[in-house]
């Protein structure tokens, strides 16, 4: 997260200008900054794209699902499942359980950005990992909301844009896996992992009992599944964790289980 | 409508569902310290099985070592250097492309 406002500021004058009062980030800079995610973002529709085809997609299905769908990792399980034959339901399961951290976000969201409530059916589409990566950042209300309807927007059009690039072009191109184009997927799912990774030993060990635990449900289960049996990592872990905490330090005051913002 | 299509529509109703659920309800009621911790990491186990899944499976039962495995290593490594979202799927693409052409 500190990092996304580093993302484009310019190197700080040593000599500078007071600073504004507290909520009143320049709404040039939170523009520049909510444009920089959508744009970085954004191109990687083209990726999208080319595994909707992969995936044997139509070009219209692959665009309706970054038109309709508009949150990356259950679009890219989707259609990653549908390749390798699930049956749709568990293909959609998968995915769903993946837009679950968008409600989460939704949350948090809620209490910064005030919105009226009829702009909120409206803004539900955008509320995704990188419009709240960009809005929790800003000091304000006004630059939170900036933050998140630019980000928003932006990558929303980009995002589609390249979605339909990426598909016509995949699909003139012929066979999309000569071009490497099948590991655009868990390329897209690492890159959104690897922050989750640093925070913690408990994350870390999820993720690699989640992975074990698909891995070694692949033979055993229909396509599709092993992906839900990975969510048992998660009580998995929690059970241990919290064992650990109670053995470990049993004077130590806990903190009701917040997750410790690690700013690294 | 095939299967693919009802697929299609059942993600997109379920996340923009869980979206507005999100921006809806009032706080307090989903913000319990256990719900939010499992929120927290559910998403960390999916991203990684599909991650596995889709670099090691091979149809519907088989996993397999290929090209893709070079090209994951290869975005691993751009990841870790803290390469920017892009560059890490781009890194990824030309490996696996390259293994594939060399092989």
């Amino acid at each position: 997260m500190s990092r996304m406002t580093a993302l484009s500021d310019p190197p700080a004058p040593t000599t500078a200008a007071p600073p504004p009062a507290a909520g009143a980030r320049s709404d040039r800079a939170v523009i520049r900054d909510s444009l920089g995610v959508g744009v970085a973002v954004g191109v990687s529709g083209i990726a999208f794209g080319a595994a909707g085809t992969a995936a044997h997609l139509t070009v219209w299905q692959t665009c309706a699902l970054s038109l309709l769908v508009f949150t990356g990792a259950s679009q890219f399980a989707l259609v990653g499942a549908l390749a390798a034959g699930a049956v749709p339901f568990a293909a959609v399961i998968g995915a769903l359980f993946l837009g679950v951290r968008n409600s989460f976000y939704g949350l948090r969201l809620a209490e910064r950005l005030q919105l009226p409530f009829r702009l909120r059916p409206l803004a539900a589409q955008l509320v995704i990992d990188e419009t709240t990566a960009v809005a929790l950042v800003q000091p304000g209300r006004r630059s939170t909301r900036l933050g998140f309807f630019a980000t928003g927007i932006s990558l929303y059009l980009i995002w589609n844009a390249t979605t339909f690039a990426g598909a016509l072009g995949a699909d003139a191109l012929g066979d999309p896996s000569r071009y490497g184009l099948d590991v655009a997927g868990p390329a897209v799912f690492l890159a959104l992992l690897a922050p989750r990774l640093r925070e913690g030993g408990a994350e870390r060990a999820t993720a690699l009992l989640g992975a074990v635990l698909a891995m070694a449900a692949v033979p055993l289960v229909p396509a599709g599944v092993p992906v839900l049996i990975a969510l048992a990592a998660v009580p998995a872990v929690l059970l241990i964790s919290a064992r650990r905490v109670k053995s470990e330090a049993p004077t130590e005051v806990r903190t009701g289980g917040e997750r410790q913002e690690d700013e690294r | 409508m095939n299967a693919t299509w009802w697929a299609i529509l059942g993600t997109a109703a379920g996340c923009y569902g869980l979206k507005l659920l999100g921006l809806s309800v009032p706080t307090g009621l989903l913000d319990r310290p256990v719900v939010r911790r499992f929120a927290t990491l559910a998403p960390i186990a999916l991203l990684a099985a599909l991650t596995a899944l889709q670099t090691f499976g091979q149809g519907t039962h088989g996993l397999v070592v290929d090209a893709r495995a070079a090209g994951l290593a290869a975005a691993g490594v751009a990841v870790w250097r803290r390469a920017p979202f892009l560059v890490v799927v781009v890194v990824a693409v030309a490996v696996t492309a390259l293994v594939r052409a060399l092989a």
